[in-house]
Order: C-alpha cells, then sequence, then structure tokens
C-alpha cells in the first residue's frame, strides 16, 4: 500500500483548509452558488435529489482497515449509516450536510484519503484491476503505475481545465477487469522481447456515444509512460471541443480526427515532452513500486479447502479466485444479496470488512468497478472462518459474476440526472432469479444498468444491458444485448421498443430462457448471443 | 397548480416554498401561481436554498402532488430506502410517487 509523503499530507491538509474557508464563506452568504458549485465539485461533493452527496476518492480501489473503518465512520457520524461503492471504485455518501462535508474531508486526510478530482473536467480517480498485486495472471503489479498517474495527474497545473472529464485505467493481464478500454485511456502493461511497457488504448468510453477505445501504441517503454500520457492529453486539451458538452470527450476528437492522425500528432507532441524531462527518475518510481511490494506469503501453507460445508463450498466455487501464491487467494465480497442494492453497505458490514482485511487479508481492500469488494491476499485454510463471518452479516452471496450480480447505479432514487429508477429494477430481477441453481446454470452473465444515457452503470458494456429513459413522464427500460468490458470488449445492441418496469423483467427472462435453448456446450450467454445474433432473441422478446 | 422548490443550502434536503418560508414537507407547499419567478428571485438573493425552481403539480386530498416522478421522489425519499424517507412508518407511501 503507498503511504503518503509529506508532499502529499501538505497538499490534502491545504486543500482541506482551503475548502473549509469556501465552505465558510458560502454558508455565510459571500458567495454564490453559482461561484461555489465549480469549488464543491472540485472536492467531489455534488448537489443530487435529496442532499449533497460527496465522493471519496479509492486509488485504484486499494484501501487498508483503518481507511476502511474511516469509510464507516462518516457513514455513521454524518451520513445515514451506509455508503455506495461505485463503478469508479470510489464510495459515495448520499446524504451529507454542506456544514459538515469540511469535517468530513479532515476524517478523509487523517487516513490518508481525500475527495479530490471525483468530479469535474480534470483527470479522475485512476481505476485499476481489483485483483493486482494477487492475480496468478497478471505479469506485474500494475498499481506502481497508476500511483504515479494519480500523483502525476493530481493537480497537473495543465489539466485542471479539460474540456471535459477524463478517465484511466491501467491494468497488467490479458484478462481485463477493469473495462480497461472503455476509458478514456486504457493502459496495458505488456512484455515484449522480456521488457515490460505500456500499450495505450486512446478514446475509449460509455455515455450518449459509446466506443472502445483504439490501439494508439502498442508499446511504450515504462521510462516513458508519462510522458507519453501527457502527449495524449496535450492533444485532446488543445483540440477537444469546448463548444459542445456532448462532443467534448477524447472519444469524439479520435473518431472525428481518425485514430491514424490523432496517433501522429502524439508522436509529434511526445518528441517534444521527451525533453521535458517530466518522467520521474528511477529511484523514485522504485520507491513508489516498494510500496507494493508482495506481503509475506507462506507458500508452504495448505493448498488444500475442507469442503465439508456445502453453503461454503458453493461460496468458494463462486466468488474465490486463484492467487498467484500458492496456498492463498482472493476473497470477492458479493456487495448484491437479493433484496439490497448494489454496491450499498452499511457501516457495520464496512467495518466487518475492515476487520477481515485485518485479520486475514494483509490489511488490505479493494473496491472493485463491478461494485463488489475483495480482500485479495487470504489464506486458503482461513476461507472457512471468513465466510462464517461474512454470513452473518449478510456478505456472503455467492453470486459473484451471475445474472444478480448487477451492476446498477443510484439511478432516480438518488441522481439529480437521472431519467429513470436503476435500484428496483436490480431487485426485481435479482428476486426473479434468486435461485442459485437457476443462476449457475446460466453461468457467467454480466448485467448492467443505468438509469440515464450517462450509463453509469455501464449498460453498454453488460452482456445483458438496461437503460433506463424517461418517455412522457413514465419510466421506461431499454434492453441492449451483447455488450462487454472485458477483453473481448464489445457494446450492446438495442433490441427493440421498451419496457416498463415489470415488462423488462419478463424479457429478460424471455431473453435467457432463449440461451438456454440456443447455447452448445460452455458457451456463455454473450458467447451465444455472438453466434446467432440478435434475430432470434428478439424473436424471443417481441414474437 | 404551481410548487417552488429547491434544496436547502446547509443540509441540501428538498425544501418547498410555504408561501411564507421553506418547509421539508410537500404537505406545506404552497400554490405560488402567477409568481413564482418573482419569489424565486428574491430567494435566490437571499442564498437559503440552492437551485429553486418553479415545478407543475396538482392539488389532490393528500395535498400537493408534483406532476414529475422525478419531483415525487424528492418530496418522498429514495423508493428503495422506505426507511430513510420523510414517511417511515407508512408503507403504502410509495404508491404515491409511482
Amino acid at each position: 500500500m503507498y503511504k503518503y509523503d509529506e508532499y502529499d499530507h501538505a497538499m490534502v491538509d491545504a486543500r482541506v483548509a482551503e475548502f473549509s474557508d469556501q465552505v465558510r464563506r458560502r454558508l455565510a452568504g459571500e458567495i454564490t452558488e453559482d461561484q461555489f458549485k465549480p469549488l464543491r465539485l472540485m472536492n467531489g461533493l455534488y448537489l443530487q435529489l435529496h442532499a449533497y452527496m460527496l465522493r471519496v476518492a479509492v486509488p485504484y480501489g486499494t484501501l487498508d482497515s483503518r481507511q476502511m473503518r474511516m469509510l464507516a465512520h462518516i457513514a455513521r457520524k454524518y451520513d445515514r449509516d451506509y455508503g455506495h461503492f461505485t463503478t469508479r471504485q470510489n464510495i459515495q455518501y448520499n446524504w451529507i450536510k454542506l456544514e459538515d462535508a469540511p469535517a468530513i474531508l479532515a476524517d478523509l486526510a487523517s487516513v490518508e484519503m481525500h475527495a479530490i478530482q471525483t468530479s469535474g473536467n480534470c483527470i479522475r480517480n485512476i481505476s485499476s484491476d481489483q485483483w493486482a498485486g494477487a492475480a496468478a495472471d497478471e505479469i506485474t503489479d500494475p498499481r506502481p503505475w497508476a500511483e504515479l498517474l494519480r500523483q502525476w495527474s493530481s493537480f497537473h497545473p495543465e489539466f485542471s481545465y479539460l474540456p471535459r472529464k477524463f478517465k484511466i485505467a491501467v491494468i497488467a493481464a490479458d484478462e481485463d477487469r477493469a473495462a480497461m478500454r472503455l476509458h478514456d485511456i486504457g493502459i496495458q502493461i505488456v512484455e515484449k522481447d522480456g521488457q515490460h511497457g505500456a500499450a495505450f488504448y486512446v478514446g475509449g468510453g460509455m455515455g450518449r456515444t459509446p466506443m472502445i477505445a483504439p490501439l494508439i501504441k502498442d508499446f511504450v517503454p515504462l521510462d516513458d509512460l508519462l510522458s507519453y500520457a501527457e502527449a495524449c492529453l496535450r492533444v485532446y486539451n488543445r483540440y477537444g471541443r469546448r463548444d459542445n458538452i456532448y462532443k467534448a470527450r477524447i472519444k469524439i476528437l479520435i473518431h472525428e480526427l481518425g485514430a491514424d492522425e490523432y496517433r501522429r500528432q502524439v508522436e509529434e507532441e511526445f518528441a517534444h515532452v521527451k525533453s521535458l524531462g517530466i518522467d520521474p527518475p528511477k529511484a523514485e518510481f522504485d520507491r513508489i513500486a516498494a510500496q507494493f511490494a508482495l506481503p509475506p506469503l507462506d507458500a508452504s501453507t495448505a493448498d488444500e479447502i475442507d469442503r465439508s460445508d456445502p453453503d461454503f463450498a458453493v461460496w468458494v466455487d463462486q466468488n474465490v479466485a486463484a492467487h498467484k501464491v500458492p496456498g492463498h487467494a482472493i476473497v470477492n465480497i458479493s456487495l448484491k444479496p437479493v433484496g439490497g442494492i448494489p454496491g450499498d453497505a452499511s457501516s457495520a458490514q464496512i467495518d466487518l470488512m475492515a476487520d477481515l482485511a485485518e485479520t486475514y487479508s494483509h490489511d488490505e481492500l479493494r473496491v472493485t468497478h463491478a461494485q463488489n469488494i475483495v480482500l485479495p491476499h487470504v489464506r486458503k485454510a482461513d476461507l472457512y472462518a471468513i465466510w462464517q463471518k461474512l454470513d452473518e452479516t449478510g456478505l456472503a452471496t455467492p453470486n459473484l459474476d451471475l445474472i444478480s450480480d448487477i451492476i446498477a447505479c443510484p439511478g432516480l432514487d438518488y441522481c439529480s440526472l437521472a431519467n429513470a429508477r436503476s435500484i428496483p429494477v436490480a431487485q426485481k430481477i435479482a428476486a426473479r432469479f434468486s435461485d442459485l441453481g437457476r443462476q449457475k446454470e446460466l453461468g457467467e452473465l454480466k448485467l448492467k444498468i443505468s438509469g440515464c444515457i450517462n450509463a453509469c452503470g455501464h449498460h453498454h458494456a453488460g452482456h445483458i444491458g438496461i437503460l433506463g429513459v424517461d418517455r412522457k413522464g413514465t419510466e421506461n427500460y431499454q434492453l441492449l444485448l451483447g455488450g462487454s468490458g472485458a477483453e473481448d470488449v464489445s457494446l450492446g445492441t438495442i433490441t427493440g421498443p421498451g419496457f416498463d418496469e415489470d415488462g423488462i423483467v419478463d424479457a429478460i427472462e424471455r431473453v435467457t430462457d432463449k440461451y438456454l435453448a440456443e447455447r452448445t456446450d460452455g458457451e456463455r450467454f454473450v458467447d451465444t448471443f455472438r453466434r446467432v445474433g440478435m434475430a432470434p432473441f428478439k424473436e424471443a422478446i417481441y414474437g | 397548480m404551481k410548487l417552488l422548490t429547491g434544496n436547502d443550502l446547509k443540509t441540501g434536503f428538498v425544501t418547498w416554498w410555504t408561501g411564507s418560508d421553506w418547509s421539508i414537507h410537500i404537505e406545506d407547499a404552497a400554490d405560488v401561481g402567477e409568481h413564482g419567478e418573482a419569489i424565486l428571485a428574491v430567494e435566490e438573493a437571499a442564498r437559503r436554498v440552492n437551485a429553486p425552481y418553479i415545478i407543475s403539480g396538482e392539488m389532490t386530498p393528500d395535498g400537493p402532488r408534483p406532476a414529475h416522478i422525478k419531483d415525487r421522489i424528492r418530496a418522498l425519499g429514495p423508493t428503495v430506502r422506505p426507511d430513510l424517507t420523510l414517511k417511515p412508518a407508512d408503507p403504502a407511501a410509495g404508491d404515491w410517487v409511482i
């Protein structure tokens, strides 16, 4: 885990003091909302339907038990006893009072956390693989590079007022667990001729104009990673459209320029940026990387798991993943119980997960873009004890990557931008498919719901996606099939006319029934869809 | 009817113009009729309420009801957390929204 140095502390403390004064002036009536709004947004403070909402950054989704307990403390003391983990590996609080915001930021700063750049047209929280540093299939831990990018992008003077918000993801495995190619910049650490480098995919994104990022450079030497990122941003900052918010993202620029021309301009800029010497000396990178060293794990510890408790065995099969060190495992804690709200956790649950991390996972947790939590470094011998404690607290739902492991944005229940509610739809689908045997029969099926075209619920990237729209004042739900945010990235296609809240649940059942009828051995839902196409599904849905 | 609503500056809570002040309870909301813009201008200047705006609604036996579902959710609270709404003891309160 990265630990703040004196510069990090000074920057965050200064921001807390600055924002405290801005809040004081706003409450005293010295500044208007128009003047205050950009200042609060720079500190992650939105105004949503029912109250202020604070979005707290969890850099690349990594945090320790002390930080996790602080998130529980904030939920208890300043909010309504829960938090909402988001699709960008952050956490949001829905009931914040403006007068409490400075104290919350001070509390966060005390555990090396903040809400800086969780809003606004700047480089947002760097996201990454939630299994980074533990995954059996990664070539290196991508987080030192994510941390380097965090430091580079924090208060970057050129990139604080970009044409639009900017999201970067970094991975280091062929399996993409971070929806890397649906980011403004997706970086994959790759190996070539025995050397590690970075593949840059630029211009992806969801929202109203979803696009898959094209490969702009297949191998950037890691010593040049920051310079290349700087060049990518500079070209965007120079030519990205500021006249039209709907055409302001980098994906539009690259689409209009063409990937080849964008690449040419980046290369030209890169040649200049290289002369500026912005990449850190190796010693500085090594200092950062040392803080992400694998914790001391005993590879000789028992590799067998006692599966005599059948409920435990079901959970192990679904929610536990392979670790790079024998005798160890990655635990995925589902925040998707049937009837629950995807991504929500009470302060007691957050505290429990912190306790489990401290006792069993070398003090580390991760937030996933699928709105779940990970304990990355667990001895297999401890899995049963962990499962028992999770089960007591409603956190042992064995549904990872199954149809009820639904990504859903807050939707119209909370969000001022939303057109339709997402959460009730997620709850009805989870209830319809609550039988675990039925879910396992369907296999891997990623269902994602957004309550508006902004696509915070990643509906374009769902094997099954749902988009809530407003049709003459009534909630209506469009159905999409065939998307993926993984290494087989694709964008979903709309099936046809939309449905009401109950109708969309029925439509999904017809889709899954059709899949079961059409699939061949070993085919996932999305594989079958790609093989047979939309027509049979459309017929099943609409007749 | 026309209703004037916004979010309280300090708490962020949804608030409704009663004719003389603001209330978090939509039952207290007054029909601002043709005077909405004038009241809005005065209240914006007072800087107690964020981003006030005027909406359409209808008077029902249960009191004012906003025309759009977004404002009905604002008035009650999240439909998925009845315990956090303004009527936690009323299991049927969500029906008013839908």
